[in-house]
């Protein structure tokens, strides 16, 4: 299990250093300083073996976070705890930074303790932990018996995520579905990969403990219901219209909340959801992607120091919709010396320290298209090595799902208290946005 | 109010002041300095010396002060023994606190103090804990009866604590039962045979009950737990693996590795022709592509893992391959590990949107992951046939890009596509060739020389590409020099007119200037065989080769299949057992995956990863080294057969060790090659004084039995020379001074033998009879060991050459000049005197050599006066081939130093005498004026060793 954990600033001073077993000595401290943060190479592997020792690191701005080990350990387990640390960390102070962590240090030292004990990560829920480990540290004294044992129970009980008699006046919840679009395209157009990568978030305000129902088009189930009455194709002639009626889900998975046996069987989301904001599940589709856009590049070498660009994008949805926050990312090469840039539409920029042309536009409607046409001068060099070009990069946040995956139900039931699923008031969103979002040139 | 500012605190006296603190009487001080003594013992400051003081505070009903003060404790205990004791009270006090959350501090903090002392309290405290009624005090007692294991086993046995954790599993809270999983599968683990864990099908339902109701750490415990558990039938497997699916689902990535890990193990149980079977290898796909999607640390575990999946079960994953193509801002490692899997994912249906995406790749930044995307496309054209046409065409567009480390990643690839398909892509090699200069790789430069010795008969100017890598033979790697070795007496069986040269220079620098063992028994065997049996040499060296199989880099089985059982774990993410990296007795035990499951396997099957006893092991191309295996095939020459054919080679001596071999592998051409051995002087010396020089080395040795020991006894004696320098003959009598009888001759030493070579001609007018020859004492002894041979009488005009065989037994008398020697020849007519001088290099002795600690120390002996400074002008060689040309004369380089630009040779020479002569070469690479120093016992040796010198490297 895990010997020990580190916090270093990125100086590689120890910020944090606690140990959990008798063979993590302190000269562990120092070989990660030494051969990962002073190493002079960029980082090979994540984890590094240094005279029988494993470490384990994961970056956060520029704090590294290292766990360490002497035996053969779980590693999937190891990173997934040290995103978990970053998550509670941020969820208790914040940012993760040197001057955060110096700040709060005593706390981390207490959720170190509590989160791991002798290398095995134990419940990690910040809303259960927030009950008991708090950064005044003075509740804890005045719990009674009661609260004291409903602690203990939900740090340890079925339901570790929610604590028991929440009330609210409003019973709210809000529902985003966000996407993000990935994709990988050639120069003549033609989709390499393609896939999006979605989540839904949910910021629910519920009194009590409420049961819920997640509901959603997805493939296997209406076709299961679609069984008795219609027939399959009913899903295929509608893609014409206003979208599909069911998607394909490659894969899903889901907050520890979510029944898994029931959603293996049935198919159904069933869950007793967390208190405030989390992620109820991700997923992701490969088929019959709408892809907002489309990139199509014209890149021509004008002799030695000149090259042409031409980049037409174009957008793919409805024309009532409007795409935001659109920027296109055109790399130039590293010997650049000048740069005209024409386009209809925005405002492009040459970056020469991100040796890009960056070309932004707040807001343009579907079906709709627009063009930049750039010549960049380039110093004579005698580098043998031709210009990688990396690929054209695009971002954008659109108001629909890509994957075309829609909301059917979200139910909530709640047999204690008296309110009903009507009495909810629920807000849904789709946004879509970019991934890597790439067009070679 | 910020912690920040305890960190600053760095003056003098602070642990003085943090005393008084401490002991101050207003809670908040207290508070404050405690943090500020934590502050200091993150950063490696030493604070033990508070200890009594830190302790004091324990005593508090805050909460936070108190864990403060445990942590603290945890530290420093061990360093202060005595004084934790103290702390025993409290923390027995606070395990009977109302509060569960006191009792489980106390209890989880004493467990981490390690003092013998403390742990004898902790036993009833703990016993208490694990029975406690709050199942947060129960899940931490769990762990600490792991904690107490690991600090005293005995203890834990002798208390019954096993059978309490043992019943824990039982227990109505999950979380309770995945720490006791945990902690009982930690102390299994180091009791390999204890059968602690104890898994029937009872305990495992109750684990997959919590399963379904524990936090995801939780799952994760038991699923491993899960994992080593062997299931009685088919049956009993199936129902696990069906409860174990939908943790596939699960956000968690390790648990959902871990459940794959269950499934890979349980279904290797499960019959083929199953439904099941199929239907949980489609479910099996989704989770480990959605793997790809997380952060990058653990995509790179996950990637690590699928390689292992992949080459266990390539049918899950065989329609995925886009999800492994490499994104622009991918970090490099994963990146590599996707090129990694995507070319095992490699088949004919996806060859044309792979080789598009490695030609991509190979113009990327990154140098290695470059290299491994050009190594990728050489690695396609091998897997998949109906690609390497276009896989060689890329290569060759890449080659013509010039970048130098993708030109040689392509001609290594290139070389086993030639393996791979013989006869079919030759035509490249002109463009291979084309790129020799930019080759400074040994990897690269061995595989171009490869190419080149295995393609000669249609490379024209092999001999000169090859002569030309020869010239630095000393400073290329091993590697290169054994593909040198080979490739050139490939081309000498091809084309032994023109390469004799070649293939002696080769063979004579691998055997005798070559430390390495396997470069010198190799080169051995080539001289053997090419002077005993050409045709069999033909046989042996350009023998047909097996063909490479596709798969490469493949991990061996039974390491893949316990490599399987580990999935998820550091040993997956290494690609190597345990016990590999983890000290002692953990994970030392090796997991095995269940027996196959016996019924229904038929041919049909579509598992292609199962390598049952039935299927050949694929034959791996070793990534590296593959050179020596490949190339000499040195199985092919039945080992019996060659040793009784040394035999008579040996006795026979070495005489033609190239010649009479020759003969009958050329036939007709012998004539012209019979007269190039005797004609050139450099070669022919070598090969005429073999046979003088073997059973000198032999009679060491008496008739060893096989070829072997012979092998080595040459390698450290007698040595093969290249060829001593023989001056030529100078006329030493002249006929107006001996009534017509002219003497001129020359010294030369033939394989440790000093022969006085002498020609007589008889300018007189009548014939001559009777010689004889007799020397007047002379500095080293020398004398004939022979009378003259002059047979037939030498008539009128008639010249006759006679070599005349010396020994250095004779009396011995200081002359001036040393080298001196006075000659009497006797004739019918009447009786002669001359003198001539001989070089000193007739005296130097084969075993010359000496070892370097020797020379060393030698050299310090020697007083300086005995050092002698000489100028060797006007030589225009470099360091190797001048040392090589010394050696020829027995002057031995022992080492070789370069110091700014300055080569430095240190050689040494014995005299038959048994004098040792040190000498220090320097040589200025452009500066055609070698400095020379020797250094001599005998210091007026030395201007004739110096003569030596100058006349080996002038000549």
């Amino acid at each position: 299990m895990i010997g020990g954990l580190f916090i270093y600033n990125h100086k590689g001073e120890v910020l944090i250093s606690r140990v959990y077993r008798d063979d993590i000595g302190r000269n562990a401290v120092d070989a990660f300083r030494v051969n990962v943060i002073h190493a002079r190479q960029q980082v090979r592997s994540p984890v590094t073996n240094i005279a029988r020792t494993s470490f384990f690191h994961v970056k956060r701005s520029n704090i590294w976070l290292a766990a360490v080990t002497k035996q053969n350990v779980n590693a999937a387990m190891v990173f997934e705890f040290l995103y978990k640390m970053c998550d509670v960390m941020t969820a208790y102070f914040g940012k993760i930074s040197e001057e955060n962590i110096k700040n709060n240090f005593v706390l981390i030292y207490e959720l170190l303790d509590e989160i791991l004990d002798f290398g095995y990560p134990q419940n990690s829920e910040t809303g259960a932990l927030k009950t008991f480990i708090t950064q005044q540290g003075i509740k804890s004294q005045h719990h009674t018996k009661e609260e004291q044992s409903q602690i203990t129970s939900q740090v340890t009980g079925q339901i570790g995520w929610r604590r028991e008699g929440i009330k609210y006046r409003r019973n709210e919840l809000f529902l985003d579905v966000l996407e993000s679009v990935n994709l990988l395209m050639s120069p003549q157009g033609q989709v390499l990969s393609a896939h999006v990568s979605g989540r839904v978030v949910m910021k629910s305000y519920l009194s009590g403990m409420p049961e819920c129902k997640f509901g959603m088009n997805d493939k296997i189930v209406i076709d299961k219901q679609g069984k008795g009455g219609t027939t399959d194709d009913s899903g295929k002639s509608e893609l014409g219209g206003s979208g599909k009626q069911s998607i394909a889900i490659d894969d899903c998975t889901f907050h520890q909340c979510v029944r898994l046996s029931k959603f293996d069987s049935e198919r159904s989301i069933s869950f007793i959801p967390p208190d405030g904001e989390y992620e109820l599940m991700r997923y992701r589709t490969t088929k019959d992607i709408i892809l907002p856009f489309r990139v199509i590049p014209l890149v021509r070498e004008v002799g030695r120091t000149k090259l042409e660009v031409k980049v037409v994008i174009k957008s793919n949805f409805k024309p009532s919709l409007l795409a935001q926050k659109i920027e296109v990312r055109i790399p130039t090469p590293l010997n650049t010396s000048g740069v005209q840039v024409i386009c209809m539409k925005g405002k492009a920029k040459y970056k020469a320290s991100e040796n890009a042309i960056v070309w932004k536009i707040k807001r343009m409607a579907g079906m709709k298209e627009s063009q930049i046409s750039a010549e960049i001068e380039l110093l004579p060099t005698n580098d043998k090595k031709k210009w990688a070009r990396p690929p054209i990069s695009m971002n954008f946040e659109v108001p629909f799902a890509p994957s075309g995956l829609k909301v059917r139900y979200l139910k909530v039931f709640e047999p204690k208290l008296n309110y009903s699923d009507h009495d909810v008031i629920k807000w849904v969103r789709y946004i879509g946005r970019s991934g890597i979002y790439e067009t070679r040139c | 109010m910020t912690d920040s500012k305890y960190f600053t605190t760095t003056k003098k006296g602070e642990i003085f002041e943090l005393k008084a603190e401490l002991n101050s009487d207003k809670k908040e001080k207290k508070k404050e300095a405690v943090k500020k003594v934590i502050a200091s013992m993150t950063v490696g400051k030493d604070v033990s010396a508070l200890f009594p003081d830190v302790v004091n505070c324990m005593q508090t009903d805050n909460l936070e002060l108190k864990k403060l003060v445990y942590l603290y404790l945890m530290n420093y205990a061990k360093s202060q023994p005595d004084m934790a004791i103290m702390a025993v009270n409290t923390f027995v006090k606070d395990c009977e606190d109302l509060n569960p959350l006191i009792r489980a501090l106390a209890v989880r903090t004493m467990g981490c103090i390690r003092v013998d002392k403390i742990t004898e309290y902790l036993c009833e405290p703990l016993r208490k804990c694990l029975k406690d009624e709050d199942p947060y005090v129960r899940k931490t007692a769990a762990v600490c009866v792991a904690k107490l294991h690991d600090i005293n086993a005995q203890l834990v046995e002798d208390q019954g604590f096993l059978d309490t954790l043992k019943d824990l599993i039982s227990d109505s809270n999950p979380m309770v039962v995945a720490n006791a999983v945990a902690a009982l599968s930690e102390i299994a683990e180091s009791h390999p045979n204890s059968n602690l864990l104890d898994l029937n099908p009872q305990t495992i339902n109750k684990l997959l009950t919590a399963l379904n109701e524990c936090t995801e750490w939780g799952q994760i415990f038991i699923l491993d737990c899960l994992a080593s558990y062997l299931p009685r039938d088919d049956r009993e497997s199936q129902s696990i693996c069906e409860r174990v699916t939908p943790r596939l689902s699960h956000a968690n990535s390790a648990v959902v590795l871990s459940a794959v890990k269950v499934l890979m193990k349980f279904m290797e149980m499960l019959p083929k022709d199953l439904d099941y079977y199929g239907t949980l290898l489609k479910k099996l796909a989704p989770p480990l592509v959605t793997l790809l999607s997380a952060e990058p640390e653990l995509q790179y575990v996950a990637l690590r893992n699928i390689n292992l999946i992949v080459q266990k079960r390539p049918e899950i994953l065989k329609h995925e391959m886009k999800v492994f193509f490499v994104k622009y801002n991918d970090p490099i490692y994963v990146k590599l590990e996707k090129l990694d899997i995507m070319i095992r994912l490699a088949s004919q249906a996806n060859i044309a949107q792979v080789l598009a995406e490695l030609k991509e790749y190979a113009t990327e930044v990154d140098v290695d992951f470059v290299r491994k995307a050009v190594r990728a496309i050489g690695r396609c054209a091998i897997k998949v046939e109906q690609s390497a046409e276009r896989c060689v065409s890329t290569l060759l567009d890449l080659i013509q890009t010039k970048v130098n480390y993708v030109v040689q990643e392509a001609i290594v690839v290139i070389k086993d596509i030639f393996r791979k398909y013989p006869n079919k892509y030759e035509s490249v090699i002109a463009t291979l060739c084309e790129n020799l200069d930019s080759l400074d790789e040994p990897e690269a430069r061995a595989a171009m020389i490869w190419i080149v010795g295995e393609y000669a008969e249609r490379i024209d100017n092999a001999d000169e590409l090859l002569e030309s890598f020869l010239e630095g033979f000393h400073d290329e790697s091993t590697q290169v020099q054994l593909q040198l070795l080979t490739a050139i007496v490939k081309l000498f069986l091809k084309k032994p007119t023109e390469t004799q040269e070649l293939v002696q220079q080769v063979l004579s620098l691998a055997t005798q200037d070559s430390d390495n063992p396997d470069l010198r028994d190799r080169g051995y065997i080539y001289w053997r065989l090419l002077s005993t049996d050409p045709v069999a040499a033909k046989e042996v060296v350009l023998a047909e080769k097996p063909l490479i199989s596709e798969e490469t880099d493949l991990i061996e089985p039974t390491l893949l299949e316990e490599l399987i059982c580990h999935i998820g774990t550091l040993a997956s993410v290494y690609h190597k057992p345990p016990s590999a990296f983890v000290e002692g007795s953990r994970g030392v035990q090796h997991k095995r995956l269940p027996p196959r499951a016996g019924s229904g396997e038929s041919t049909e099957s579509p598992d292609v990863g199962q390598s049952g006893p039935s299927e050949a092991p694929p034959a791996v191309i070793p990534s590296q080294g593959d050179l020596l295996g490949d190339l000499l095939n040195l199985d092919l020459a039945p080992p019996t057969a060659t040793v009784p054919s040394v035999q008579p080679s040996m006795q026979m001596g070495a005489m033609d060790l190239l010649g009479g071999g020759l003969d009958s592998l050329m036939g007709d051409e012998s004539d012209t090659l019979g007269g190039d051995i005797g004609g050139s002087p450099s070669m022919g010396a070598g090969l005429g004084a073999a046979p003088a020089a073997m059973p000198a080395s032999l009679g060491g040795a008496p008739a060893v039995g096989g070829g072997l020991g012979d092998l080595f006894d040459l390698g450290g004696g007698v040595g093969m020379p290249t060829g001593s320098y023989v001056a030529p003959k100078t006329v030493w009598l002249l006929a107006m001074k001996a009534k017509g009888l002219e003497i001129s001759g020359t010294f030369a030493r033939r394989g440790g033998i000093i022969q006085m070579d002498l020609s007589l001609t008889n300018k007189a007018m009548s014939v001559m009879t009777d010689f004889a020859i007799q020397f007047n004492r002379n500095s080293f002894g020398l004398a004939p060991a022979g009378p003259l041979q002059v047979l037939t009488p030498l008539s009128p005009n008639q010249t006759i050459d006679v070599s005349l065989p010396l020994s250095t037994s004779g009396p011995v008398m200081k002359m001036e000049p040393l080298n001196n020697l006075q000659v009497a020849v006797k004739n019918n007519i009447d009786v002669f005197y001359f003198s001539c001088q001989y070089p000193l290099s007739l005296l130097f002795v084969e075993d010359g050599k000496m070892d370097r600690q020797v020379f060393l120390a030698t050299w310090k002996d020697i007083p300086n006066d005995n050092e002698a400074q000489f100028q060797i002008k006007d030589i225009h060689l470099n360091s190797d081939v001048a040392s090589n040309k010394l050696q020829g004369s027995n002057i031995f380089t022992i080492a070789k130093r370069t110091v700014e630009g300055q080569d430095m040779l240190y050689q040494s020479v014995k005299l038959t005498n048994g004098i040792w002569v040190l000498a220090e070469m320097r040589i200025q690479t452009g500066n055609p004026n070698y400095t020379l120093s020797i250094k001599c016992r005998a210091p007026e040796v030395c201007p004739f060793v110096y003569q030596c010198y100058e006349l080996v490297l002038k000549n």
